[in-house]
């Protein structure tokens, strides 16, 4: 797929200053939106004194969502094209899409511009519409964002593929309302490798499986003959490692979905497991066990070679590098308990950065370097949290009979995890990194350890 | 084993009865003396049967010995294949000695045996600590082993974590049986 973008109105170049790609947080950039259009409202409020207030109501946080219209786009699968973008948006929890039943203005085409009046009327902040042909085969999709009171177009897009992409294109038209909205990159068109449970509890079967990041296409990659756990996407490639365990050995495995080619990481005396690709795709760092202790090493992809990074008595497992490749965290029960490290990613300076009380594990560095998600364990219950990578400004998202393994969305507003009730199978759910929107995903089946993608090319 | 008797068995000892008893008429001679004899036994006259009791009644018994000693059945059943660990600990508990000392008993005598140790973990934990967790277990089981003379070669070991529990339970019940060690026989036994 090759979508290709073009600018079809100036407009999109000179964006208004308020409402300019600079904020360096999600929240900044969304109240800068807000109070841009707050502005823009008032503008029209002189005029036209029956239309509600908006309200914008920023507390510790909490953001209310965006009132943004999505109507079918015209032209073949339309309807679906804009229900897929329509849910992303919900999803992300900053957007309130609003009833289709509620819109007047139905003949929209992105070949001409809105009544806008009508969709003021509904209170619709921001509109994205469009238009569907199939030419030649292709499936060409253009499409309009507008900021309703402003009367202005904010983006206009064209995006071309074969038809049996069209999911794709929706999820690529999200990405872009999202990142011209919010200042921020989107995370919408990315997978999800995860680890699809059946079985009972005590015989489970559990196969390797990837989706869509919205719960779509879902498919196996591995036939269930072996017990196979922590996925983790590499955030250069469409390349994946794993674990799969047997009674007799554990093997971590290289996965490259695009050509499916599937190699060993190696031989090694104990067992091995909790693989991580680094940054650049170019090393895993991995947990190797001998004699019932286990520690750290990484394995150079190239040369094949591994260096041992830790050699203490304790458990040292769950590595994950920082996104500049300096560092490594890791969990380790070198204290008693285990606890949250950060070392150099030669393995110097181990440093414990966790200390609220209770049990830490499966550090992940988000993909911004700005905090390091986890697990925690404490009075019965489990959270999600996250941290300063110094250990600062610990906060929990979730607290549950058991959640674990977080997982980062590529720009880092949103974490997958696993889920489990007492006795129940293991889902998975998703938080934003406020806490604020926690929700399940939107997959029907049982599974655990979910790892997202990169952004697709 | 059934008894069984028929009819002309009996008729035989009876006759042999009869035999007897003339004999011993005649190492014994003394005058003779008028005395009736008893009806003679004809053979035309079949003689009074005996009901034996039915074979259910009979005293013997039947039962299967058990375990064929150096099997894997006679491990699991007579010795016991699993130990348990408090929780996040992998020390080898005062109440696993026994078992442990009898596992190791059994696997010097039989010395073709070998055994992979497996670690197990309860799911109040998350998975690559619980394996890593199990691991530690699994050894800590192995080495008791060793300490007490099963040789270190054939001793393999591995963590399944908490990818199998034994119960499938969530309350502390279920917790316990599945911080574990379970010793399994993976070659060697009758």
């Amino acid at each position: 797929m090759t979508p290709t973008r073009r600018t079809r109105n100036p407009s999109d170049m000179a964006r208004p200053p308020a409402m300019a790609r600079t904020a360096p947080s999600p929240a900044r950039a969304l109240l800068r939106l807000l109070l841009a259009l707050l502005v823009a409202i008032t503008a029209v409020a002189l005029t036209q004194p029956a239309r509600a207030e908006i309200e914008v109501n920023v507390n510790r946080g909490d953001v209310q969502p965006l009132p943004i219209a999505v109507p079918g786009f015209g032209g073949t699968q339309g309807a679906e094209i804009a229900q897929v973008i329509s849910a992303n948006l919900q999803r992300s929890g900053l957007f309130r899409p609003l009833d289709p039943a509620s819109f007047t203005e139905r003949d929209l085409s992105a070949g001409v511009q809105p009544r806008f009046d009508s969709w003021k009327q509904i209170n619709a902040q921001a509109l994205v519409n469009g238009t569907v042909t199939v030419q030649g085969g292709q499936l060409k999709v253009d499409f309009r964002l507008w900021d309703v009171f402003a009367g202005q177009q904010l983006l206009g897009l064209q995006f071309t593929s074969s038809p049996e992409n069209w999911r794709r294109v929706a999820h690529k038209i999200s990405d872009a309302v999202y990142e011209r909205l919010t200042g921020e990159k989107g995370y919408f068109d990315t997978r999800i490798v995860f680890v699809a449970e059946s079985g009972s509890r005590t015989k489970p079967v559990k196969r390797l499986a990837i989706m869509d990041q919205d719960g779509a296409n879902p498919s196996y990659l591995t036939s269930g003959d072996s017990i196979v756990m922590t996925p983790r996407f590499s955030a250069t490639s469409q390349e994946i490692t794993y674990m799969s365990l047997r009674p007799e050995s554990s093997t971590i495995y290289l996965f490259n979905l695009e050509t499916t080619r599937r190699e060993s990481l190696g031989n090694f005396p104990g067992m091995v497991f909790a693989p991580r690709f680094s940054p650049d795709g170019g090393r895993v760092v991995f947990s190797v066990e001998r004699g019932g202790n286990s520690d750290l090493f990484v394995m150079n992809l190239s040369s094949r070679t591994s260096t041992r990074l830790t050699s203490d008595p304790g458990i040292d497992t769950s590595g994950s590098f920082s996104p500049d490749g300096t560092k490594i965290a890791f969990t380790s029960d070198r204290s008693g308990q285990p606890q949250l490290y950060v070392m150099g990613s030669d393995g110097s300076n181990a440093r414990r950065i966790s200390g609220g009380g209770g049990l830490y594990t499966t550090p992940v560095w988000s993909p911004t370097g700005e905090f390091v998600a986890f697990t925690k364990q404490v009075g019965g219950e489990f959270h999600i949290g996250v941290m300063r990578p110094d250990g600062s400004d610990e906060r929990l998202l979730t607290t549950s009979y058991l959640d674990e393994g977080p997982t980062w969305a590529p720009n880092g507003r949103v974490l997958m995890f696993s889920r489990e009730t007492p006795g129940g199978p293991s889902r998975l759910w998703s938080v934003d990194v406020t806490g604020r929107i926690l929700q399940p995903m939107p997959y029907p089946g049982a599974g655990s350890d979910p790892a997202w993608s990169p952004l697709l090319n | 084993m059934v008894l069984s008797v028929n009819s002309s068995m009996v008729f035989r000892l009876v006759l042999v009865g009869v035999a007897a008893a003339s004999l011993a008429g005649c190492a014994k001679p003394k005058t003779p003396m008028a005395t009736s004899l008893p009806p003679p036994v004809t053979q035309t006259q079949p003689p009074p049967r005996t009901e034996l009791p039915p074979a259910t009644q009979t005293p013997m018994t039947q039962a299967p010995l058990g375990a064929p000693p150096g099997s894997t059945q006679d491990f699991v059943v007579n010795v016991g294949d699993r130990v348990y660990f408090d929780t996040d600990s992998h020390d080898v508990r005062a109440d696993a000695q026994p078992l442990l000392d009898a596992q190791a008993g059994w696997l010097r005598r039989y010395s073709a045996v070998k055994v992979r140790i497996e670690g197990n973990a309860d799911e109040r934990g998350t998975r690559e600590y619980n394996l890593a967790l199990g691991a530690r277990r699994a050894n800590a089981v192995r080495e008791y082993l060793v300490s007490h003379g099963v040789p270190a070669d054939r001793i393999a070991t591995i963590s399944f974590g908490k990818e199998q529990p034994i119960d499938g339970g969530s309350d502390d019940a279920a917790w316990q049986k599945n911080r574990n060690g379970h010793t399994a026989i993976v070659s060697g036994a009758r």
